[in-house]
């Protein structure tokens, strides 16, 4: 009985705790939404140049790696698919699979992941830090509200440059599943460009965009709330980069479950 | 707020973590252009006082009046403008890692201030005059020792011309040299800025170099506040202990010792 207690006293718990989090996260995200979409509205200015200087390093300085796995990815599922058409003399439909699939689900969750690792990581390192060091009070202390200066440019960043990059890797995707094409497979230039141009509509697009949206919002709001939750030192900022990650990438995963969900039934 | 009436009012402050009690009614007046020094041992509340009066902690009950508004229920917008005429100097510095100290100084004069760019190159310069970094405006503060990052941060905390400046241990972590620099430091400026002033330390030479009153914190209560003088003459016992630096006795009872190694 004590055992059984126990155990659903520690499940209870965790769920309460479960639930503080997202009560706060969503405080936070409803705060810097309203910094970026109303505040501005109110004689509060965006500070562009820290947005500027955000962008340049999720977005610019992510561009090779963004480029590199996306066109890994698009060969493997080439190869992948390949394998398994070839079986019915159609190969040709690897176009149709390559492009569909970069544009309406790997592009962005690719791209989306990359930058979970890459960027979420560091806004809730750098977060982090800037709380251990009493930055953050010292930023209050001045007046200058937090989420403000930290997660509005930094957001605000990460909503225009996620679907940059997620366009990118979508392109660099289909290149890689060309060469695949034309190098291994045979496969006429011509033919192949006209079966993805026939096989992509915009509302593929689309989708994947509305989708790297949504993942950017995630990516940033995750980092700076694990990055504002740190306490305890350097190894505070290490559990928070790391659970930043982990939980990005969760995230992620399960809202692009639910919009493909979506998607697939609607449109 | 009269002539010579009090800047700060703290009336029955308390502040509570779950059951433990840190502030127990905190009652404390701080007048114009003095150095008030607030004493205490480590775990007395001191800094957790300094917190609620830079707006870093709500109390659980009690009111703060800074030049006779309402500090703790004061709107943002109210808290923010009474926080623009407050410097802030930090134990740690806190000065912001990724700029550098010129930028460090300026921030609050370009987030707050319409000046233009050149203007606030020359403010910042002249602060940084003030502390002795002239010249020092394109350093990173990781370039700099601890006891020039103190004064990085003080430049900082006096960029908008405060009229209250707090601040946090400011010797603490420094050679006595480098210490005694800093408090030399904060007097001139005091003369300078017509401030007043609020340093929460434990250090006791630095206490009786910088203050015009002292008020001693212990198990969150003022149990004495009054000149360096008075001070000196008073006899209550918790105070001549700090004062004469004893440690607490260590007498302790056997069988209680033995119950709270057993437990319970």
């Amino acid at each position: 009985m004590s055992a059984l207690h126990k155990t659903l006293a520690q499940a209870g718990q965790g769920f309460v705790e479960f639930l503080v989090h997202l009560t706060r996260i969503t405080k936070l995200s409803g705060q810097a939404l309203f910094w970026i979409f109303v505040a501005p509205f109110t004689g509060r200015k965006i500070r562009w140049h820290l947005t500027f200087v955000q962008m340049v390093k999720i977005g610019v300085n992510s561009v090779p790696i963004v480029n590199i796995i996306a066109f890994s990815v698009g060969l493997i599922i080439a190869m992948q698919s390949a394998y398994q058409l070839a079986r019915f003399g159609a190969t040709i439909f690897v176009a149709d699979l390559v492009g569909v699939s970069m544009t309406r689900e790997l592009g962005p969750l690719i791209t989306a992941i990359v930058i979970a690792g890459r960027s979420g990581s560091a806004i809730a390192a750098e977060l982090g830090t800037m709380k251990v060091a009493e930055e953050i009070d010292a930023l209050k202390t001045m007046a200058l509200d937090p989420i403000g200066y930290l997660v509005v440019p930094r957001t605000l960043a990460m909503l225009i440059v996620l679907p940059c990059l997620t366009v990118l890797a979508d392109f660099v995707g289909i290149a890689g599943g060309f060469v695949l094409a034309v190098v291994n497979l045979k496969l006429p230039f011509i033919a192949y460009f006209n079966q993805t141009a026939d096989a992509i509509m915009f509302k593929d697009f689309l989708t994947g965009l509305i989708k790297s949206g949504f993942f950017a919002l995630i990516i940033a709001q995750i980092g700076a709330y694990q990055g504002f939750s740190v306490s305890g030192g350097a190894e505070g900022v290490g559990k928070s980069t790391t659970a930043s990650v982990v939980t990005s990438i969760f995230m992620i995963i399960f809202a692009d479950l639910l919009f493909t969900m979506l998607f697939y039934s609607t449109l | 707020m009269s002539e010579n009436g009090p800047i700060i009012q703290i009336r029955d402050l308390h502040t509570r973590y779950g059951k433990r009690e840190i502030l127990k009614g905190i009652n404390l007046d701080i007048y114009p252009f003095e150095t008030l020094v607030i004493l205490g041992r480590s775990g007395c509340g001191k800094s957790t006082l300094l917190r609620h009066l830079i707006g870093l902690q709500k109390p659980s009950q009690g009111e703060i009046l800074i030049k006779g508004k309402d500090f703790v229920k004061a709107s943002e917008k109210d808290r923010n403008e009474i926080l623009k005429k407050i410097g802030m100097l930090f134990q740690s510095s806190a000065l912001f890692n990724s700029m550098t100290v010129g930028e460090n100084v300026a921030l609050p004069l370009r987030e707050h201030t319409p000046q233009n760019d050149s203007t606030i190159k020359i403010m910042t310069r002249i602060k940084l005059g003030l502390v002795g970094l002239a010249g020092f405006e394109d350093f990173m503060p990781s370039q700099l020792s601890g006891g020039m990052k103190k004064r990085a941060a003080l430049a900082r905390a006096l960029a908008m011309d405060p009229d209250l400046l707090f601040c946090d241990e400011p010797s603490a972590g420094l050679d006595p040299i480098v210490a005694v620099g800093i408090d030399h430091l904060i007097l001139k400026l005091k003369d300078a800025f017509k401030m007043t002033i609020v340093v929460v330390t434990h250090e006791l030479e630095s206490v009786f170099m910088i203050a015009d009153r002292i008020a001693l914190l212990h198990e969150g209560q003022v149990i004495f506040q009054g000149t360096r003088d008075e001070m000196r003459a008073c006899t209550d016992p918790i105070v001549k202990q700090f004062l004469d630096r004893q440690p607490d006795s260590e007498d302790v009872d056997k069988d209680q010792y033995l119950e709270s190694l057993v437990g319970n």
